[in-house]
């Protein structure tokens, strides 16, 4: 007898309509989305990119068709918006602009197309990341909110939470801090070492407020990367 | 129409003054703000013009939007907005608080017609803007769609492709769609004028009647206006 090797379907997904902020596209006939949007947040250094990928793996590995999006990987924005960081004279308001663009592309040109084709979409950082650094350079948080009016609302925020003192040390053993990642052009101070404390303490204080406000489920993010990953799959395979 | 949820801009207490015109495409308005630059200018008054659309930071992100046709309502209004901002904070608001005339050629309420038009919510669009301030006056260029039309389509070669809101999907055919944006577009003015007090100009009339009435109208409210005067060192721009 031949040995049949026993495998499990993958879960399906199921459909639903989509769920905007505010306004949402009032031009556009969307229909139902048959796919998922899980958003992972966080802090830079916080190890978000890795658990992206991981969980896109594992995703992959269990069935799901994976699409992943980030900041600034528009296809209209992005060399702009490099362009643009290079010259590092943008000023606050422009640049909320700006991002918002490159969302708005991202959000119709990738995210809602490859959700209706079922694809679960994993977005490393979303809207709140960007409402965490332009308030932290002073701007208006009920602004911004309206701006973003047309963004969809996810299946899943997952909060990678740390302390400040644990990105210091995660910064110091790979490979220096960054002027953007230090938030330098906020002027909270002039060297690298105090501005990244001072501005990166500012942006967890916004995300623990968003975390309430928007339902994040914190995890927390201090541990090693398996004990991390594991608690994101559970999460996940709640709604999945 | 309901923009009462909307946060609008606000006037502005910055010595400078703000003027605007506002207008379809072929409505004559930049001929118009043209010939009262030239005026201002000869006079004591420091003025400056200022142009939609025309900030160098997003030049590219525009061009390369529309070439590729990427832009979706939401990032146009949205590429504008920053276009838009970057002129507003790093010009026309330093040049108000110095005094300056400010010649705006278009302003934010070619936004909300235009955005408005491709069908996005016009109190999302209006609050965008709420960084501005709302100007000291603004023109309207008031002309019938056929004149407009007839006036864009002699003068070139081949719309647009979002210039004739092709991407509205409002007709296959580049000029008909041209005529039913551009209608769209009159329309969402036409709601607009009592909203933000529009000093209505029939640009239908000759140019020379036209420029006389807008020249008029700024003398009125240039009465008691001090502001930025020309130094010496100006004298060979007169």
């Amino acid at each position: 007898m031949t040995e049949t090797t026993s495998f499990e379907a993958p879960g399906r997904l199921g459909s639903g309509r989509p769920r905007f902020y505010g306004q949402g596209l009032p031009y556009r006939q969307i229909g139902d989305l048959n796919g998922k949007l899980f958003v992972i947040e966080g802090p830079d250094r916080v190890g978000r990119s890795t658990q992206a990928r991981l969980l896109s793996e594992w995703l992959e590995s269990e069935g799901h068709a994976v699409m992943s999006t980030g900041f600034r990987r528009s296809g209209l924005t992005s060399a702009g918006l490099a362009q643009a960081r290079m010259a590092r004279n943008m000023h606050r308001i422009t640049t909320s602009l700006f991002y918002a663009t490159d969302f708005a592309d991202r959000l119709e040109n990738q995210i809602i197309p490859a959700m209706k084709a079922g694809f679960i979409c994993l977005s490393d950082r979303y809207i709140y990341t960007t409402f965490a650094r332009d308030t932290v350079r002073g701007a208006d948080p009920e602004w911004l909110r309206r701006v973003y009016g047309f963004a969809l609302v996810p299946d899943v925020v997952l909060y990678l939470r740390v302390e400040v003192d644990d990105l210091v040390s995660r910064v110091i053993s790979g490979g220096g801090f960054d002027f953007w990642e230090s938030g330098m052009d906020a002027g909270l101070a002039d060297n690298l070492y105090d501005s990244f404390r001072a501005y990166q303490t500012r942006i967890i204080e916004q995300l623990d407020r968003m975390a309430e406000e928007y339902g994040f489920v914190t995890i927390d993010a201090s541990r090693s990367v398996p004990e991390v990953f594991a608690d994101l799959k559970t999460e996940i395979a709640r709604i999945i | 129409m309901g923009s009462g949820n909307a946060r609008l801009m606000k006037k502005h207490d910055f010595p400078g003054r703000l003027i605007v015109v506002e207008g379809i495409d072929g409505s004559g308005k930049s001929t118009q703000l043209k010939l009262l630059y030239r005026h201002l200018a000869t006079l004591d008054y420091t003025v400056f013009l200022s142009e939609w659309n025309s900030s160098p930071l997003v030049k590219s992100t525009t061009s390369l939007g529309k070439k590729k046709k990427l832009l979706t309502p939401t990032s146009f209004s949205l590429i504008h907005a920053t276009d838009f901002a970057d002129r507003f904070v790093n010009h026309i608001e330093p040049l108000l608080k110095a005094g300056v005339i400010v010649l705006a050629d278009r302003y934010a309420f070619t936004a909300f017609a235009r955005d408005a038009a491709r069908g996005v919510d016009r109190d999302w669009v209006r609050n965008i803007y709420e960084f501005a301030c709302l100007p000291d006056a603004a023109f309207y260029f008031k002309v019938p769609l056929a004149v407009s039309v007839d006036r864009i389509l002699t003068g070139r070669q081949k719309l647009k492709y979002y210039e004739a809101g092709m991407d509205v999907g409002l007709s296959s055919n580049p000029v008909e769609s041209f005529k039913l944006f551009q209608k769209r577009i009159l329309e969402e003015y036409d709601l607009m004028t009592g909203e933000f007090g529009f000093t209505v100009m029939d640009g239908s009339l000759p140019i020379e009647e036209q420029q006389e009435r807008m020249r008029a109208s700024v003398h009125d409210m240039l009465a008691g206006f001090a502001g930025l005067r020309k130094g010496p060192h100006q004298e060979a721009l007169r």
